[in-house]
Formats: structure tokens, sequence, C-alpha cells
């Protein structure tokens, strides 16, 4: 029987580097079974947070719990119950696809024998089935990120953290590593990740915080966040020349904000459609854009600044 | 298993796919550098008044000696380097449960698996160069270890500190180029002018390459011996705690 408390659990956490707080007193739970989201713009405190989870970066202040154990005293024991997916790669480009996932499951201790099926499954879950035997050097950047993510698996973690995973990849590579990393969640796997995609983090997480400047600004669902942060639907109005000032008196209540950004102007109310002959009317705008509202809407309430600059 | 013996796995693995070259060349440089310097040079030395015993025979340890310093050398630069910054293997394995000291000493096994390997390689063209006349000799494959030592450690410390690859040229320009021809490898120290012999004494070079020629002359009283080994020994356990302090620096932040 394991003890069901919390698998991560942080109350006032803190990293510094010198003068630098890059982690700045934050708390967080994260439960067996939910994929967990860290959203922030880069420099968040984001991937400090990640590696002090992962216990390669040593905590400066507050406490952090993982599996129940300390990091500080049970590093060990802990990342043997972890899987990694680091920002960067580290795989051996030199080495074939199998040998990076067999000698990565060795230095948890597994026999080459146990090794062989484990790998072949991995490969065959991340659709590299075919590519085995090759070397890792020439492969896409999606491919090698579906490496990492197989080799993570190698000790069947009972967390997986993922650092930024898709960032660099491009649109197809990364529905191709979602489609993954659904599969996983459905499996049971806790998924911790981190990423400054709005939509990454809509599609893959149950529950998430946004961080900005080493703090935590918010936490919930993504559907909570953005019913309880921003409005149903989001106005997008770009001018010819310079936008002009947009006075919210202008349409008699039905706009709860306006956000105004150097290349357009967001109007927030319930509902777009109906604005739009006003907006036409009223400020003539070069173009139109009636969406929901997302994540990165809720991000700039709460900052004022846009999520991917 | 132990954690270290599972990084040294890593090092192994990834040294198989260069192996075939690396013997090779392990193998053939003890050969041109016996036939050039035993047999060639050294018949106008044993010719000259020579240096107590054939000189093919003075000159082998040298270099079997000073070989072991260029493969300990080699192993721990660019690879330790490439370990952090290129293939980033040692962040790898710090992901996993193993955990830095075992990355420090699973790379030095690797490094001492090489230097054995030249070491015995190299004694076996020697034997066959009938350049060994004692029994000890079996014995240098130890003291090689220990030289080998004596230098992975202490550089791998240095690759780990190092911001760029750079430094290396300045490593081997003036530290080992410099030790390779004066420690006694080629010619005894004390022809060097003083000053000089002092700096060359303090050498873990000289300390090996006497070492070394004690056991395959064979004849020579032991006893300093037992001094070379305590002072290489010293090396390698400052090499070792430097490498652990600047392994942890770059890889735990």
């Amino acid at each position: 029987m394991r003890a069901e408390g919390p698998l991560v659990c942080a109350r006032g956490l803190v990293k510094r580097f010198g003068a630098l707080t890059a982690v700045d007193g934050i708390d967080f739970d994260v439960q067996r079974g939910e994929a967990f989201g860290f959203l922030g713009p880069n420099g968040a405190g984001k991937s400090s947070t990640m590696r002090m989870i992962g216990c390669v970066s040593p905590v400066s202040g507050g406490t952090l719990r993982i599996l129940g154990l300390d990091p500080a005293r049970d590093g060990p024991r802990i990342r043997a119950r972890l899987g990694v997916v680091p920002q960067q790669d580290t795989l051996d480009t030199e080495l074939t696809v199998r040998e990076n996932i067999v000698i990565y499951g060795r230095y948890f201790g597994l026999s080459r024998r146990e090794l062989r099926g484990r790998a072949d499954r991995l490969l065959e879950f991340v659709q590299l089935s075919e590519r085995a035997n090759d070397r890792v050097e020439p492969l896409s950047g999606g491919m090698k990120r579906r490496l990492t993510i197989a080799r993570a698996l190698v000790n069947d973690p009972e967390l997986l953290l993922l650092d930024e995973p898709t960032t660099g990849l491009d649109p197809q590579a990364r529905h191709a590593l979602w489609d993954r990393l659904f599969r996983l969640k459905q499996q049971g796997v806790t998924l911790v990740l981190t990423t400054h995609y709005m939509d990454e983090a809509e599609q893959l997480c149950d529950r998430l915080v946004i961080m900005d400047r080493g703090r935590i600004a918010e936490e919930g669902s993504p559907a909570e966040l953005i019913r309880r942060l921003s409005t149903r639907e989001v106005v997008e109005l770009r001018f010819a020349g310079p936008s002009p000032r947009v006075d919210l008196a202008l349409f008699d209540g039905r706009v709860a904000r306006v956000e105004a950004l150097p290349d357009r102007v967001l109007l927030y109310a319930d509902d777009g459609d109906a604005l739009v002959p006003l907006v036409h009317e009223r400020l003539r705008p070069q173009s139109v854009l009636v969406r929901r509202s997302t994540l990165e809407d809720v991000f700039l309430r709460l900052t004022g600044r846009t999520l991917v600059d | 298993m132990p954690y270290a013996l599972r990084a040294y796995e890593y090092w192994l693995v990834a040294y198989r796919r260069v192996w075939r070259g690396s013997v090779v060349t392990t193998a053939l440089n003890p050969v041109l550098y016996l036939s050039a310097l035993g047999l060639g040079l050294g018949k106008l030395v044993d010719r000259g008044g020579g240096v107590g015993v054939p000189y093919l025979d003075y000159v082998a340890p040298g270099i079997l000696a000073s070989t072991v310093m260029l493969v300990a050398a080699f192993e721990s630069s660019y690879p330790v380097m490439g370990a952090i910054r290129w293939t980033r293997q040692f962040h790898a394995m710090l992901a996993t449960p193993l955990r830095v000291r075992d990355a420090v000493l699973g790379h030095q096994l690797y490094a001492l698996s090489r230097v054995a390997m030249a070491a015995g390689l190299y004694l076996a063209v020697l034997a066959a160069f009938g350049a060994i006349r004692s029994w000890l000799a079996v014995l240098a494959l130890p003291a090689s270890a220990l030289l080998g030592l004596a230098f992975s450690a202490p550089v791998a410390a240095m690759a780990a500190w190092l911001e760029r690859d750079e430094g290396f040229n300045v490593l081997f320009r003036f530290g080992v180029t410099p030790m390779f021809l004066f420690s006694g490898t080629f010619f005894p120290v004390s022809r060097l002018p003083q000053g000089i012999r002092e700096i060359a004494w303090a050498t873990p070079t000289w300390h090996g390459v006497d070492l070394i020629r004690r056991l395959t002359l064979g004849g020579a009283p032991l006893w300093p011996s037992l001094g070379h080994v305590a002072y290489l020994a010293a090396w390698a356990a400052a090499g070792l705690a430097l490498a652990q302090r600047t392994f942890t620096r770059r890889l735990v932040t």
C-alpha cells in the first residue's frame, strides 16, 4: 500500500541563483493521476521548479516533498521513480535509438534482458520502431523528443516530468507528441509539464498554475480559469494606421474590458458577434475577428503581458 | 550493481563505436616509437657513451609512461566536456538514481580501462622488442593505472571547470607536451639545468617514468618506488576530490 498524499507537495518553495530569485515562494500540490501544468513566459521560474522536482537542483528555501520523500535526503530513491523529459535533449546522438534507451535503463539498474522487451514496446509506443537501429543524429526534432519520452518511461515512472516538451517543434510534430502524452494520461500516468504555449496547457492539463516572475498568479483548470478571469468571447480588432483609443463607454456596458496591444485591440465580451456591427460603425477597423477566450487572455489579464513575445 | 558501474557502462557502449581504430592506433604507436628511438636513435646513443643500459631498454618504459599520461589526459578532456555540453550524458545520468560521484567515478573507471588497455598493449610490444629485463615488469600495469589516475582525475576536474574547449590547447601545449619531453622520458632528468630539473622532479610524469623504469629494468632498489607511489596517489586523490567539486558546480545548479 502506498501512502496516498499528493505526489508532489511544495510550500513556500524558493530557488535562488546568487542575487536572482527564480522561484519566489510558491505553494502547489500534484495529485496522483492528474496532468498538472506550469504555464508562464520564459523566465517565469517554471524550469527551475521542474529541476527541483526532478531532484537535480537543490531547494533554496521552503519545503518540497516528492512521493512523500525529501529530495535533499532521498534524491536517488525519488529519481528511481521519476521519468524526466528535460528541456534540452540529453541523447547521445552518436548512439542508436535503441542504445539510448537501453543505456538509460541500465542507469536504473534494469537488466539487459528486461530492457530488450521494454525498448521494443516503448519504441512502438512512440512510433520509432523502424528507426530502432539508426543513429539518433539524423532524426528530426520531433523524433528526438519522442525518443526522449520513450526513454523517460523506461523505468515505468509514477510521475513524468516534461519541461517544455514541444518547444521548437513544428505543428505536426507537436500534435503527434500531444497524442502520445494524452495516451499516457489515459493510462493513469501522472504528468507534470511546463509550457509557454496556452494551447498545449489547454489540451493536456487537468489543472495548472500560471506563473509570472517566480510567483504563482492563479490556479485552476483551464476552463475554470477562463470562466473566472475572462469573458466568453473576445473581439480582436486590427487597424490600418495606429490603433485609436477605445473607450468602454462606446459599447453601453456590453464590453467588460479593453486591452490595447501594440498590433491590435482586444474587446472582452460575452457575445462577440453582437458587437461586430457596432464596432464597424464606431471604430472602422481594418479587420475584426471574434474568438473564444483562451488562457492567453487570462494571462494578459493577470500580468498585462502576452505569453509569447 | 554499484551506481558507478552503471555510469561506466555508458562509456563502454560509446567506446564500442570507435574501438577498432583506437586499438590499431594504440598498438601501432609503440612499434613506431621503439623502432625510431630505440633501434634508430639508440644506436647513436649507445655508441656515444650511453645511459648505462641499452638505450632501447631505457627509453621503452619512458614511452610507456608518457603514453599512459597522454591517454589518461585525453580521455578526461574532450569526452568529459562533451558529456557535460554536447551529448549532455552526465545530465541524463543525474536525472536517474545516479549521483555526481557515480558520474565522476564511472568515467574514471573508463579512463583507467583505456589506460590499462594501452599499457597492456605496450608491454606486449616491449616484450616483443626484448626491452623488458625483469619479471617485475608485470607490476608496470598497476603502476600505469596509478599514473593514469594521477592525470585523468585532475584533467577531468579541469574539463568540468573550463568554459570553453580552448583551455585544452593550453593544457596539452604547455603541460602535457613539455612533460612528455622533459620528464626523464628520453634522457635522465639530471642532465637538465638546475631550476628546470626541480620542476621536472615535481611532475607526476617523472615519478611515473622512474617508477615504471625501475620495474621493467629491474636491478635498482625498489624503496624509492614507494615515494613515487605515494606522490602519484596524492595527485590522484586530490584530482578526484577536485573533480567531485567541479562536476557538482557544473551539473547541480
